[in-house]
């Protein structure tokens, strides 16, 4: 087992994960991707991209691939694991995978999401008997027969003109009424336009039955209550994605559909130097262009986290004098004012005692870390740990001598 | 692991005698690729019980769909040419090896 420490461990290797690993290896990060399958997540098993912009069009694993090898060209590494789990207090944090446990200074998370799975009759039991929630799979078992797709978004509406291409016909089931589907309409247009998709609207499938393997599903009109039985080789379900993010429960913060939830201007978790990108966070746009723009946020933020706390460890934690770390703000008049007796104090002191200055609004983290509420505040350290905390009122150079000189 | 197509599916899964996995595949499915390395470590634990074979479904849709296979990823388990388990969905390494010590015990 191995005891690197990486800079930067990115659970999942879709558009996210692989663009975070782009970022941080090329600005030099020991940068490792954990990844149980294929790189690409869902667009691995998407069959037409083409709003990747650059690229006019592109299948999702060729996509995948060149993601990849861009990422591995600046040095990230990328390792065949299956997370379990992980360890995120401290700095250097734990990943607990079936094969072993990494460590890194941060995380990236980026576990995507899967296909929801409805839960009608006949569902569960008719898996990889008929039932499929993935188009580029199973597409092969359908030629010369009849196949219906549940759903009507983008992706049940682009993987219904890919089904074409083998199925004798392809049935497309939509709860709205007629003529309207959430796919965007570029996509939704030229569905329309295809001879080969049938339409079944205001309608849902209520069961799924045959023997042994799927031969007919019941389409139950939502607007009569009425039910119809309808023969069919294969039904393809897509009607949502729900996050993989099960194993960060109660570590993560998350919604009550288990969507992470992060800060979205860094994508900062609630756990310090641990960022969530891409689908599994909560967000308005699922796309692969959205997740690659997280990636790229997310492992420049943690870049300042790791140069932040290694700075401020190096610089206060572990020296051997008593420190005084000054929290400011060059934008506050009283923190400016302030710093004439904060330097008058280091003047008597010498080299027996150290001043940090850190600058609030640059490194809300570490501040909030030691609750400073407001600014200028004071707070001596001696060997590694915050003794005293000094607000603005007491801020004075006789003040701050004397503490010091009682760590002495 | 013994790579099956249409001229030796019944030769070596439905006439054998013993226990033969059969892992149903194909190149464009990314679970499959997931799980398929795992399914060949095992092979190499288990294969002095059990057969261990992977059947492209592209090179033998027929074959498959004639084992009522009609979606992948499928770990199917025979004995004596007759399917006695059957693992699908979402199938992790560690269900196969529960399954494999299941039949065998």
């Amino acid at each position: 087992m191995s005891t690197k420490i990486y800079d930067v461990a990115i659970i999942g290797g879709g558009p996210g994960g692989l663009t975070a690993a782009l970022y941080a290896s090329r600005s030099k990060l020991a940068t490792v991707i954990l990844e149980k399958g294929q790189a690409g997540g869902q667009l691995a098993t998407t069959e037409e991209i083409e709003n990747w912009p650059g690229t006019i069009h592109s299948t999702g694993p060729e996509l995948s691939a060149k993601m990849l090898e861009h990422a591995q060209k600046f040095g990230a590494e990328s390792i065949r694991e299956d997370v379990i789990g992980i360890e995120a207090d401290g700095f250097i944090k734990t990943i607990k995978g079936r094969n072993g446990e990494y460590k890194a200074k941060s995380i990236i998370v980026s576990t995507g999401a899967e296909p929801r799975i409805l839960g009608i009759p006949g569902e569960r039991e008719f898996r990889g008997k008929g039932v499929s929630y993935c188009a580029t799979c199973d597409a092969d078992f359908y030629e010369e027969l009849d196949v219906v797709v549940l759903g009507n978004g983008d992706a049940a509406v682009e993987e219904a003109m890919y089904l074409t291409k083998f199925a004798e016909t392809v049935t497309v089931v939509v709860i709205h009424e007629e003529g309207k589907v959430d796919a965007t309409p570029v996509v939704a247009e030229r569905a329309f336009k295809n001879k080969n998709i049938k339409w079944i609207w205001n309608s849902t499938i209520s069961e799924i039955g045959g023997d042994g393997i799927v031969e007919w599903v019941k389409v139950k009109n939502i607007n009569t209550g009425e039910v119809t039985d309808m023969a069919t080789n294969g039904v393809f379900v897509f009607v949502g994605t729900v996050p993989r993010t099960k194993i960060f429960e109660g570590v993560l913060e998350m919604d009550d559909r288990g969507y992470l939830i992060v800060d979205p201007q860094t994508m900062a978790s609630n756990k310090d130097g641990v960022y969530v990108v891409g689908d599994c966070r909560q967000k308005y746009l699922r796309q692969v262009v959205t997740a690659a723009g997280d990636g790229a946020t997310a492992a420049t933020v943690a870049e300042k986290y790791i140069h932040e706390e290694e700075n401020f460890a190096e610089d206060v934690l572990e020296v051997d004098v008593p420190v005084l770390v000054a929290f400011w703000s060059p934008t506050s008049e009283a923190s400016m004012k302030s710093m004439p007796a904060i330097e008058g104090a280091i003047e008597q002191l010498g080299d027996s005692v150290k001043l940090v200055k850190i600058d609030t609004y640059r490194n809300q983290r570490i501040s909030n870390r030691y609750n400073i509420t407001s600014i200028p505040t004071v707070v001596l350290f001696n060997k590694g740990q915050a003794i005293d905390t000094v607000k603005a009122a007491e801020i004075s150079t006789d003040n701050l001598v004397s503490k010091a000189k009682a760590l002495l | 692991m013994l790579a099956l197509d249409k001229t030796n599916f019944n030769s070596e899964v439905l006439e054998a005698d013993g226990w033969v996995l059969v892992d149903f595949w194909s190149p464009k499915c990314e679970p499959c690729k997931e799980l398929k390395p795992h399914v060949e470590k095992l092979g190499e634990k288990y294969g002095e019980q059990m057969k261990f074979c992977g059947l492209d479904i592209t090179k033998a849709r027929r074959v498959a769909i004639g084992q009522k296979v009609m979606g992948l990823p499928v770990v199917a388990f025979y004995l004596g040419g007759e399917k006695k388990a059957e693992l699908t969905g979402e199938i992790t390494p560690e269900a196969v090896e529960a399954k494999i010590n299941e039949l065998l015990s």
